[in-house]
């Protein structure tokens, strides 16, 4: 029950952002500090994800495969892969290295 | 995708054709419907493929399968998704994660703001528009030459990201359950290559650099000691922080450029 709340309150939230730009005239979210913000805080959020979600387990730090899938995600962006290599190298990545026992 | 994502903060001209976009080479104004409608649906098939590695996190996370495709088919915004079922998984109470999936989704309202002024959509129509606006459909109009031409590439990105997330996000749900353990094929990896993809272009300046680095330092360093979900939110504080810190040191040369 609790995870259909969860789902509800970012559905509606989500929504009612995207919404919110389509509607509000645009003086007022075109000020130079509101708009360093929003495009500051993704980074900050999907840094401090991608790091979790890599680096934890269970609360914990662990450091396990989903390392090397990260780094090899890292790799095909650097050399500019698409979108869906870049996700298919981190999962090859990472299960190879559970399969080798890692 | 996410390449294209970064010039969706860029200026638009009230009217009339644009020179260039950034990241695109420099389009005529005549540019045809066909080729519109090409770009669309590259982008759209692409990303909307990528439903799969949502579905299959969704469900590696414990979600149901209609739980996974609620969250597909009224939340829309992946990166938003991916969020909650993270912290969700990591055992988050529902509403930290929630807000974390809400920050991060703050974004297409500035998306929404700058496609108001470029698409023009009659009001009627803005409260269905809403729901698709993300990261590539505000990129693909963005990078059209005319009012015409993004109105076709919102539209056809829209509908087929749309249609292709929601039908992935299915298929990859349904395959999760079907694999049982998905840690197993290493799908417990897509989505922090998700993340990482879409950071990676925001990443252009020291400011950006810093606010990432510092945000994995908070996310990871309060891991440990605070609640599910609440070191993110503690390292979403990052962005204020780094820009108190440049406002106080600020000379007022113009860094108005960097996005």
């Amino acid at each position: 029950m609790t995870i259909w709340i969860a789902i509800g309150a970012t559905a509606v939230g989500c929504y009612l952002v995207k919404l919110l730009g389509l509607l509000v005239p645009a003086a007022a979210l075109e000020r130079p500090l509101v708009q360093r913000l929003s495009a500051l805080l993704p980074v900050a959020l999907l840094a401090a994800l991608t790091a979790q979600q890599t680096f934890s387990d269970q609360g914990a730090l662990a450091l396990d495969a989903r390392g090397a899938g990260l780094a090899a995600a890292a790799l095909a962006l650097v050399l500019r892969a698409p979108f869906l290599v870049v996700v298919g190298a981190a999962v090859v990545a990472t299960a190879g290295v559970r399969a080798l026992g890692g | 995708m996410a390449e294209q994502t970064t010039s969706a903060s860029a200026d638009i001209p009230e009217d009339g054709p644009r020179a260039s976009a950034p990241g695109s080479p420099p389009a005529p104004a005549g540019k045809p419907d066909s080729a519109v409608v090409r770009d669309a649906l590259g982008v759209g098939i692409a990303v909307g493929l990528s439903g799969f590695a949502f579905g299959v996190t969704s469900a590696g996370a414990g979600l149901s399968v209609g739980q996974t495709c609620a969250l597909s088919l009224l939340v829309f915004t992946g990166a938003s998704q991916f969020a909650l079922v993270g912290a969700l998984a990591a055992g988050g109470n529902p509403l930290t994660a929630a807000a974390g999936a809400f920050f991060l989704g703050v974004r297409n309202a500035f998306y929404g703001l700058r496609l108001s002024q470029l698409l023009r959509l009659p009001g009627p129509v803005r409260p269905l528009a809403a729901q698709w606006v993300i990261d590539e459909t505000t990129a693909v109009a963005l990078a059209q030459p005319s009012r015409r031409a993004a109105r076709i590439g919102f539209t056809v990105t829209g509908l087929t990201l749309y249609t292709l997330w929601n039908l992935s996000t299915l298929a990859g749900a349904l395959g999760a359950e079907a694999l049982g353990d998905t840690a197993a094929w290493g799908l417990d990896a897509a989505g922090p290559a998700v993340f990482l993809a879409l950071l990676a272009p925001m990443l252009r300046t020291a400011t950006e650099r810093t606010v990432a680095g510092l945000a994995v330092v908070l996310g990871l360093g309060f891991l440990p000691v605070l609640p599910a979900g609440v070191p993110v939110l503690v390292a979403a504080l990052a962005a204020p922080a780094v820009l108190w810190y440049e406002g106080r040191r600020r000379t007022t040369s113009g860094k108005g450029t960097d996005r």
